[in-house]
């Protein structure tokens, strides 16, 4: 009970710090998994969240790989309701008042301001896992070829990451 | 305000809550390799024709500007104008069960086999082309939003914070954002930027 009681503090928490995507939680989502609690290990994270990105839907349901790994199916539950209804109960409320917001002279101010932040925290989170993904130097071809590509091309996203991990298997058995 | 002088295809009737949750069930299936809004645009204004591109658009602002995952956002918000507080459950359920009822799986098949050398050496590779990823969506996400110097200033200063000094996420948030608001704050004339 208690294991589910932090999960879901730890998971609430968390989403309140999504602003412009999942990744933006990301240093604290190491911090408070992996070095507070030891629900997974930094690689594990790193694993989970790279097949979270082949994974359908938004692109953080990974949250429910940590849930279950530590509590199972209940802890999987347990942490989906707690990553999605406070910001889903907040969305909720807002998407209702906007219109009375879309006058307020503050609003673009924080839109403007917020979305600044949220690169960098975006930013951070692209630092947090580099470290740990980027090792050797197959590593940094495989990201600095993903990056290029899909800065030129406008193909699915899946697709060369899915390749990614091929190489690195073709690489494995040579 | 003004009404689109081009006449749209009009909208669908609006559906059930059983059909909402199908579509965003079948949108939350297929929206592979993230651009989960891409997929809700097509689906939502072209096929389903429940909104029109004005409705999404803006809806799409709402939800990119509060915290929450922006598809999960978007489906609460849709689900409302359409069906009001259930239709917003339904379709945050529909859109978001498929990938979690897959990474729930995932992390089973993980326990098993997960620290077996060749899942290893596939899931290290996957995890380098993830590192892309982010520093795409990073620099698409930038190329947005960021409008003036004082703005790359305050993306450095965050992820500086953040990924170098360890300061913890939300005193990064609140702090360097309220700078940011502030400079960004409502001005009476259109003078100095």
């Amino acid at each position: 009970m208690k294991q589910l009681a932090d999960l879901a503090g730890v998971f609430a928490y968390i989403s309140l710090l999504t602003v412009g995507g999942g990744m933006a939680a990301f240093p604290e989502l190491k911090q408070l998994t992996v070095d507070v609690h030891h629900w997974v290990t930094f690689t594990q994270l790193m694993h989970y969240y790279s097949l979270g990105q082949l994974a359908p839907g938004p692109n953080m349901m990974m949250v429910a790989s940590i849930g279950a790994q530590v509590a199972g199916l209940p802890g999987a539950a347990v942490v989906l309701v707690a990553f999605i209804l406070p910001t889903g109960l907040l969305t909720f409320a807002i998407g209702r008042l906007w219109n009375r917001l879309a006058a307020w002279p503050w609003r673009p101010s924080i839109q403007r301001g917020l979305g600044a932040v949220s690169v960098g925290l975006v930013l951070a989170g692209a630092i947090v896992l580099g470290r740990g993904a980027l090792a050797e130097p197959l590593s940094w071809v495989l990201a600095i070829g993903v990056f290029a590509l899909l800065m030129r091309t406008h193909i699915n996203p899946a697709l060369p990451i899915v390749a990614s991990g091929l190489i690195g298997l073709g690489v494995y058995f040579i | 305000m003004t009404a689109p002088a081009a006449e749209p295809a009009p909208l669908a009737a609006t559906p059930s809550l059983w059909r909402l949750f199908r579509g965003f069930f079948v949108m939350g299936a297929t929206s592979l390799g993230g651009g989960v809004l891409a997929y809700l645009h097509t689906g939502l204004v072209a096929r389903y024709r429940w909104l029109d591109d004005h409705t999404f658009v803006e809806l799409m602002a709402i939800s990119q500007s509060l915290p929450g995952l922006n598809a999960t956002n978007m489906s609460i918000l849709v689900g409302d104008r359409l069906r009001g507080w259930p239709g917003a459950v339904i379709a945050a359920l529909g859109m978001c069960l498929p990938g979690a009822s897959l990474m729930t799986a995932a992390a089973f098949v993980y326990g098993v086999g997960g620290d077996n050398p060749v899942s290893t050496a596939f899931l290290h590779a996957i995890a380098a082309g993830a590192v892309g990823l982010i520093m795409v969506v990073t620099v698409q996400l930038g190329s947005k939003v960021l409008t003036e110097i004082a703005d790359y200033v305050f993306v450095a200063l965050t992820a500086v914070l953040v990924a170098l000094f360890h300061v913890p996420v939300p005193y990064a948030l609140l702090g360097v954002g309220a700078l940011a608001i502030w400079w960004h704050r409502p001005r009476r004339k259109d003078g100095a930027p």
